[in-house]
């Protein structure tokens, strides 16, 4: 089973790097005018094309290419001069503390605001939180960037709030100060707030209408009923029997949100300057540095596919019906 | 526990927004006194705040751009093309993957296999990096846009499609259809697919939202429509300059936005609810 599980996933990313090789392949044009820059002259071009392997017949071409995968050789970046494996492995660690940070505190608010109002079903709060979550969810995270830009770091210093207010917008650190240690440590922390926030606001918001209907389907099961008429307190039957039961869609869930966070950092990057996948991919959108967006689509198919497998991996654990003998 | 405002009512609130919305993006640009895409005296027009006359005796109910256009007519008109985009998106999205996820169940085997393994490989990139992987290699604009919003989307509805073609297909009316000699097309078509059909439309009216989120957001990022043509994303990204100076260039777009994804957000979850609904009361009268 588990065996079976991991060797999909693999056949399932081979998919996806054969297709990332069929559609620069079937982009319009010439894939030499793709994958050459377009400052090469021609003599460089032909030379370039020979040494890509762009004059070898398709099959061959896949071949070479399937094998510089397999050794991990995704390339060299135009834009960089450098291999797109390093310049991947730069940004890799800034876009993962980003969102690692963004996921947890997405599921800590969104359990807990979405327990809340199963709890409270139908009542004016329910309802309140019910179209705020909604509205934050449907919120593009750039557009919430802008807002929280314009309140914390103009506004903040032309309404003149405290310092702790004025949050600074650019960047992962103040450039010009040569902090280390705690100072430096509190410097990033401080960038860090605006784009964390936007990322858990929008994140936990979604999370809340998921676990508002898991939970609320759980509190009508009828072993929640006997919890309650054994006498246990609200805050048992929340915990022991009701967040119990809600926790295996939720690991699920928790796998599903890992592509969403990511995709949605492309923006927050953008927006904050971090350089982490989302710009580099952006950055090299703009360059049409084409090693590097290929690289970085099979990087982020790569860490979709190996959340999926760890949450299913995750599931009989938590989840005795799913356990097979 | 009191009933506060039934989810029905919501829905009607996100009905009345996204009317409203479509109305205005219809209407007002043609009721404007002046042509939204011309650019008249920069100097004595440009970033106007909200609630001002012009020199010229125009009211600017949110303002002026830094070309001295009219904010509101303009966000109108690029509603246009953000609903368009949106629902065209969405819904030819959505007709790929009741072809491809009923075609696949219908006829298994192989051609099942091959299908289903596309989808699955495709739904391992997310979105919006597939999405911006089509803007790089084609040329951006709106043709673009919606071509790539089909491609990127059809893999949710076909998967959905397939699994309630299998279980539409197991239940004893098809088998006396075909026992009656109806030809399988004729089956597919009159049989199988009407009862098929409820998860895809909640799925495809739930993808008008996010295809136009998506859409805007190629637009930001300048991959998507392109000026001079305004679509909700490129008024942003052009009001992102002007951030400090003039806010309401940025939010208002954004507000047109979110207000249009609340309203399909709330849409879809009422019809999820009314059709959830359905099938167990049909589920019970069976029983």
């Amino acid at each position: 089973m588990l065996l079976r599980r991991v060797a999909e996933s693999v056949v399932l990313l081979w998919m996806v790097v054969s297709l990332t090789f069929l559609l620069v392949r079937a982009a319009p044009g010439d894939p030499a005018a793709v994958l050459i820059p377009p400052s090469a002259s021609p003599a460089d071009a032909t030379r370039l094309r020979a040494e890509l392997g762009l004059d070898a017949p398709l099959p061959v071409q896949y071949a070479r290419w399937a094998k510089g995968m397999l050794r991990g050789d995704l390339g060299t970046s135009f834009a960089q001069r450098r291999p797109v494996s390093a310049v991947l492995a730069d940004a890799i660690p800034i876009s993962l503390a980003l969102g690692g940070a963004s996921l947890a505190l997405t599921f800590l608010i969104g359990v807990a605001v979405g327990t809340m109002q199963a709890a409270k079903r139908g009542t004016a709060v329910d309802v309140a939180l019910t179209v705020g979550t909604t509205a934050v969810y449907a919120a593009p995270s750039y557009w919430l960037a802008l807002a929280l830009i314009a309140v914390f770091t103009y506004g903040a210093t032309y309404w003149g709030l405290p310092a702790a207010f004025r949050l600074p917008a650019f960047g992962m650190r103040s450039p010009g100060l040569d902090l280390t240690g705690y100072a430096a440590l509190g410097d990033l922390a401080r960038h860090a707030v605006l784009p964390v926030f936007t990322l858990t606001a929008i994140g936990a918001a979604g999370i809340a209408r998921y676990t508002r209907s898991i939970v609320a389907d759980i509190l009508d099961a009828p072993f929640v009923r006997t919890a309650r008429a054994k006498g246990a307190t609200p805050f048992a039957v929340h915990v022991r029997h009701v967040l119990r039961n809600a926790l295996p869609p939720l690991v699920v869930l928790f796998a599903l949100a890992l592509p969403g966070t990511l995709a949605g950092s492309v923006f927050v990057e953008t927006v904050f300057a971090w350089p982490g996948m989302g710009r580099a991919m952006v950055t090299a959108i703009a360059a049409r540095d084409y090693p590097v967006v290929l690289g970085a689509t099979v990087l982020y198919a790569a860490l979709v596919i190996a959340a999926n497998l760890c949450g299913d991996l995750a599931l009989p654990a938590l989840d005795p019906r799913r356990r097979s003998s | 526990m009191t009933r506060w405002w039934p989810r029905a009512t919501l829905a009607r609130v996100g009905l009345v927004m996204l009317a409203a919305m479509v109305l205005g993006a219809l209407l007002l640009p043609a009721l404007a006194p002046t042509d939204p895409r011309a650019i008249g005296d920069v100097l004595a027009l440009r970033l106007l705040p909200p609630f001002r006359v012009d020199v010229a005796g125009h009211f600017h109910l949110l303002g002026t751009d830094k070309f001295g256009r009219d904010v509101l007519v303009r966000m109108m008109l690029a509603g246009r093309v953000s609903l368009f985009v949106g629902v065209i998106g969405s819904v030819l999205a959505a007709g790929v993957g009741v072809i491809v996820g009923a075609g696949s169940a219908w006829l298994g085997g192989a051609a099942d296999r091959a299908l289903t393994a596309l989808g699955d490989a495709l739904l391992a990139v997310p979105r919006l990096i597939l999405l911006l992987v089509c803007a790089a290699l084609w040329r951006p604009g709106t043709g673009m846009v919606v071509g790539v919003l089909v491609a990127t989307g059809w893999m949710g509805v076909a998967r959905l499609m397939r699994a309630e073609t299998l279980g539409v297909t197991a239940r004893p009316f098809i088998e006396s259809a075909t026992a009656l000699g109806v030809r399988p097309i004729r089956i597919l078509w009159r049989h199988v697919l009407p009862n098929a059909l409820a998860p895809a439309i909640v799925a495809t009216t739930l993808g008008v939202g996010s295809a136009i989120l998506l859409e805007s957001g190629l637009s930001f990022l300048g991959l998507g429509v392109q000026p001079p043509q305004p679509s909700w994303g490129n008024m942003l990204a052009d009001g992102r300059d002007a951030i400090v100076t003039a806010p309401w260039i940025a939010l208002s777009p954004g507000i047109a936005l979110i207000a249009t994804v609340l309203a399909c957000t709330l849409l879809g979850d009422a019809l999820r609810d009314r059709l959830a609904g359905e099938q167990t009361q049909s589920l019970r009268d069976r029983a």
